[in-house]
């Protein structure tokens, strides 16, 4: 049977014919013999057998709606304004390739323009691409751009030993193409970058790199120190960061940053499971920087009758032009995700933003609080999002007993780092709420 | 005829009004004094736009009328396929089942998603003939990074070390040099013969101890099939190298010849071009990697697996020579979806007959193009999916370059091709109807492309000035290039000095 939406199906002979071909046969005459065969693939259904049929296998999943969570570790239940939504479906957006024919695409190179102004303005670095696939690909490639500005004479890249493993795991991938060394730098007994080890491990560094905020969900409150430190030592300064906290947290750019990255997704988009997300990729108006930065980006310019418009540009870098000289291979990228993100921060402006990071603030000292009636935290200081628990017994029954009381407890830490023992992290963001952390704490006192 | 909206729409940050906002959010718990560190405290100014919902609504509105996208018309981008995406599969990507999961969510409470990766993979083992995929790179280029890096594992794990080149031919996507170049090898450019496919004499002088692998895509880009592949897929291996296929252009061939019969090893595919999933403006897509049997173990970690005992999907991390990531998690979940949804409405008469109807609308339309003035038809005549013309005698007799022809294309509503791709061919232009055009469509783009050289020998003009009907006019390349402009942040600076008019 003729599939539904393919409508030459119904003119196959008459279309043949036109051309003077008398089968599809023909059509494949090229190909040798023995290479075309029936594959052992079920039959097609109708739209409603597959609609049911998927229905039934996403019913076996159980979201955040139906079981409070505390999970965060990198992904975090936000609440997305519904109209975001709806406006990044419109099918002009939704179906659209990338803007090869700007005349034609000028709503979507707008709304990427807008993206990255709109981060520009969050992360205080004036030049920020289209989108990387997420924080950990942008992070990794940031750590290549570093080792490319040094032209290769310096391969080694400086990161915390509690960057998030996700990320780490992305990085450690990337570095083994070019050759780039990872080197590590311990924490402190405050849970944050070990300063005195930084010194000793940033000499002939590509790269600094730290993160705001941590994988235990602190501040580090030396960030502008450790921009210093790398600065001295001749290497840039990269600092990844959780945009969601920028209201209440000055701008990487002014705390000395030479490359920001982050995760863009975490406006405007749900959490899908882990994607798709859109990785932040900032630098400083700096034509060196500029020119080795990845990715596409969006540029202001004019027609023919002098209007202002929108285009691709400085391309010169990516790989449909400079093929294997490129200073990266990436070309899809994550456009409408970052649209999404757009929406959003241009829905929550200036006191949006910062409302957000104080009500997450807010959210997460309370659940601190509450966790610490029950539980040794190992390191005090400012926490966003995410909170380090120490328990005495294993967390993998503790997290047990909790589903069976239907709350999803926090991301066991142990697996990583199994030097902070039965450690969790337990987060909590604006979606967070007084009757799950109740409910939390009845369960933890039952299970403890 | 073809009138694009023209809305003049200023930036969100002009739209701005002190005092408008377009939120709420709950209060916090409970009212805790926690203090930001002075040091860290934000003291630099937002600047953000304060617009209302409606606002946003109707500005962003307004700007996708400014779009062109599949659901608007045509869209035949050569090599970057763009086919009618079915809606079933938008509605259930977003399923709330799908949206509100968290990642790291116990593996009980998450059987639906676990359930759809590895259904997904084994639709993709079957159609591509490989033995085990990954689902976690997140674009086609990721794909192939996930591949070459593939590659290098296992000539190292063998204790290979010499093996540094990877042979690309000239055809190939930009995207296979700079991976490979990515991964650390030595890219290795095989030229094309005078058929379009791989010249195997030259394949034969470039193949060495060095040789870590041949990255190739069949069809080519030009469309023609290699039907010297059996030969290519020996003279790659037998100098001990893997054979890599950018699965780019699977749609010529789905349903009816797999690259795992063809002697590659693995393999890349974009969900986003051959799986109906739309792709956003230049994302999010998918680039699951499939290898054959003797490279599962160097795939990204997790893998999902099915304990058939327990009836339980789970997470593998047990890849004893796993390469790493190459995205944080799992991949695009939500494209994965869309990808399943598609697969199976399909089914295997379906598949087939995606590919042999984009066959066919493809030598449809090269035989009702061929012998147009100005355009010429290099290399075989028998195509796949896709066909690439070269405008050349147009631009020597009118000076009319593919360019002009491209933007002159957009005046009739159509989106043009891919053009000045692959790179062999001069003034190329690359069209690929893909399966869903209609034959009308197909007669109304090839009586466009008629008309557009009618123009060119009688009134170049009018197609070196277009486009005349979309939102902008022709748009000035060079000046972005010259003076990038990159955020409103550059853009505020450049306007205080009085250096831009626009």
């Amino acid at each position: 049977m003729a599939k539904h939406y393919i409508p030459n199906s119904a003119h196959k002979e008459e279309m043949l014919k036109e051309i003077g071909f008398s089968s599809i046969e023909d059509l494949f005459a090229d190909v040798p013999k023995g290479f075309i065969k029936e594959f052992n693939l079920p039959e097609g259904k109708s739209e409603y057998e597959v609609f049911l049929e998927m229905n039934e296998i996403l019913s076996k999943n159980k979201t955040v709606l139906e079981m409070p969570s505390f999970l965060g570790a990198g992904t975090y239940f936000h609440y997305i304004p519904a109209h975001v939504k709806y406006l990044i479906e419109r099918s002009e957006f939704l179906t659209s390739y990338t803007p090869y024919q700007a005349e034609i695409s000028q709503g979507m190179l707008q709304a990427l323009f807008e993206y990255q102004s709109l981060i520009a303005e969050l992360v205080g670095l004036p030049v920020v691409n289209a989108s990387m696939y997420d924080w950990g690909s942008a992070m990794a490639e940031a750590a290549l751009m570093t080792v490319r500005l040094h032209r290769g004479k310096r391969k080694k890249f400086v990161v915390p030993k509690h960057t998030h493993p996700e990320r780490m795991q992305v990085l450690k991938t990337y570095a083994k193409g070019p050759g780039v060394e990872v080197i590590t730098v311990k924490w402190n007994e405050k849970g944050q970058v070990d300063i005195e080890d930084l010194k000793e491990k940033v000499k002939d560094a590509a790269g600094v790199y730290v993160e705001i905020p941590n994988f235990f969900g602190l501040l580090e409150e030396e960030i502008e120190e450790i921009g210093k430190i790398a600065h001295e030592a001749g290497a840039y300064f990269v600092v990844g960061v959780d945009p969601t906290i920028l209201g209440i947290v000055e701008a990487p750019g002014e705390l000395g940053a030479d490359i920001v990255v982050g995760e863009a997704s975490y406006f405007g988009n749900p959490m899908n499971f882990g994607g798709p997300r859109a990785g932040i990729f900032a630098v400083r108006n700096d034509p060196k920087l500029i020119r080795q930065m990845p990715g596409r980006l969006i540029g202001m310019t004019k027609d023919a009758e002098g209007k202002r418009a929108f285009v691709m540009t400085l391309q010169t870098r990516e790989q449909h032009i400079r093929r294997a000289k490129a200073t990266s291979n990436i070309c899809s990228n994550e456009a409408l995700v970052a649209v999404a993100a757009a929406i959003h921060i241009a829905t929550l402006g200036p006191r949006g933003i910062k409302e957000l990071g104080e009500v997450i603030l807010k959210n997460t000292a309370y659940l601190k609080k509450r966790l610490s009636e029950v539980a040794e935290l190992p390191f005090d200081g400012v926490n966003f999002k995410d909170v380090l628990v120490r328990f005495e017994k294993p967390y993998p029954e503790i997290h047990n007993e909790l589903l069976k009381r239907n709350i999803h407890g926090g991301y066991y830490v142990k697996p990583h780092f199994p030097e902070l023992g039965e450690s969790a992290l337990f987060a909590a963001t604006e979606t967070t709420r007084k009757e799950w952390v109740d409910a939390l704490m009845d369960a933890l006192r039952e299970v403890l | 005829m073809f009138r694009q909206a023209k809305w003049d729409e200023p930036l969100i940050f002009e739209l701005s009004h002190p005092g408008r906002v377009g939120y709420t959010l709950p209060k916090p718990i409970e009212d805790v004094d926690v203090k930001i560190p002075e040091k860290l405290r934000r003291k630099s100014p937002l600047n953000l736009p304060e617009v209302s919902e409606p606002e946003v609504v109707k500005h962003y509105t307004r700007l996708s009328e400014m779009n062109y996208g599949v659901d608007s018309g045509i869209y035949p981008l050569g090599s970057c396929t763009m086919k009618y995406n079915p809606k079933i599969n938008e509605e259930l990507a977003t399923h709330p089942k799908v949206a509100f999961l968290h990642p790291y969510q116990d593996e009980r409470t998450v059987q639906g998603a676990l359930k759809i990766m590895w259904e997904l993979e084994q639709w993709l083992k079957e159609i591509t003939g490989m033995d085990r995929f990954t689902l976690q790179p997140a674009a086609g280029a990721n794909g192939e990074f996930t591949g070459v890096m593939i590659i290098k594992a296992y000539h190292l794990d063998k204790g290979e070390t010499q093996r540094t080149e990877m042979l690309v031919p000239d055809s190939a996507h930009g995207t296979n040099p700079a991976s490979a170049a990515m991964a650390g090898f030595k890219v290795i450019e095989i030229p094309s013969n005078e058929n379009g496919t791989v010249d195997l004499e030259a394949l034969e002088n470039a193949v060495s101890e060095r040789t870590a692998g041949l990255m190739l895509t069949n069809p080519n880009t030009l469309g023609i099939f290699e039907d010297e592949i059996l030969e290519i897929a020996k003279i790659v291996h037998k100098a001990g190298g893997l054979l890599y296929y950018d699965g780019a252009n699977l749609n010529a061939v789905l349903g009816k010849i797999r690259p795992g019969d063809m002697g590659f090893d693995i393999v890349h595919l974009n969900l986003h071009k051959t799986f109906s999933t739309p792709h956003g403006g230049g994302g999010p897509g998918a680039g699951p990697v499939g290898v054959k049997d003797f490279l599962k173990d160097y795939l990204p970690v997790p893998l999902v697996s099915y304990d058939e005992e327990n009836d339980r999907y789970y997470l593998d991390y047990n890849v004893p020579k796993s390469i790493g990531k190459v995205k944080e998690l799992f991949g695009n979940f939500s494209v994965l979806v869309r990808a399943l949804t598609y697969l199976k409405i399909m089914g295997r008469d379906g598949l087939k007959e995606v590919s042999e109807v984009a066959v066919l609308n493809a030598n449809y339309l090269t035989q009702k193009l061929k012998g147009t003035r100005g355009y010429e038809l290099p290399h075989k005549e028998l195509r796949k999916h896709e066909v690439v013309f070269s405008a050349e005698p147009m631009r020597r007799d009118t000076g009319v370059k593919a360019l002009d022809v491209a933007k002159r294309l957009l005046d009739f509503g159509m989106h043009a091709p891919t053009i000045y791709f692959p790179l062999i061919v001069h003034e190329a232009l690359m069209i690929e109807p893909t399966e869903t055009a209609t034959k009308e469509e197909l007669d109304a783009y090839v009586e466009a492309l008629k008309k557009i050289s009618e123009e060119a020998y009688t009134n170049p003009e009018v197609v070196k000035s277009a486009p005349h009907n979309t939102a902008v006019r022709r748009v000035d390349d060079v000046l972005a290039a010259k003076k990038p402009i990159i955020t409103w942040k550059m853009y505020k600076e450049l306007k205080e000095k009085g250096e831009v008019d626009y």
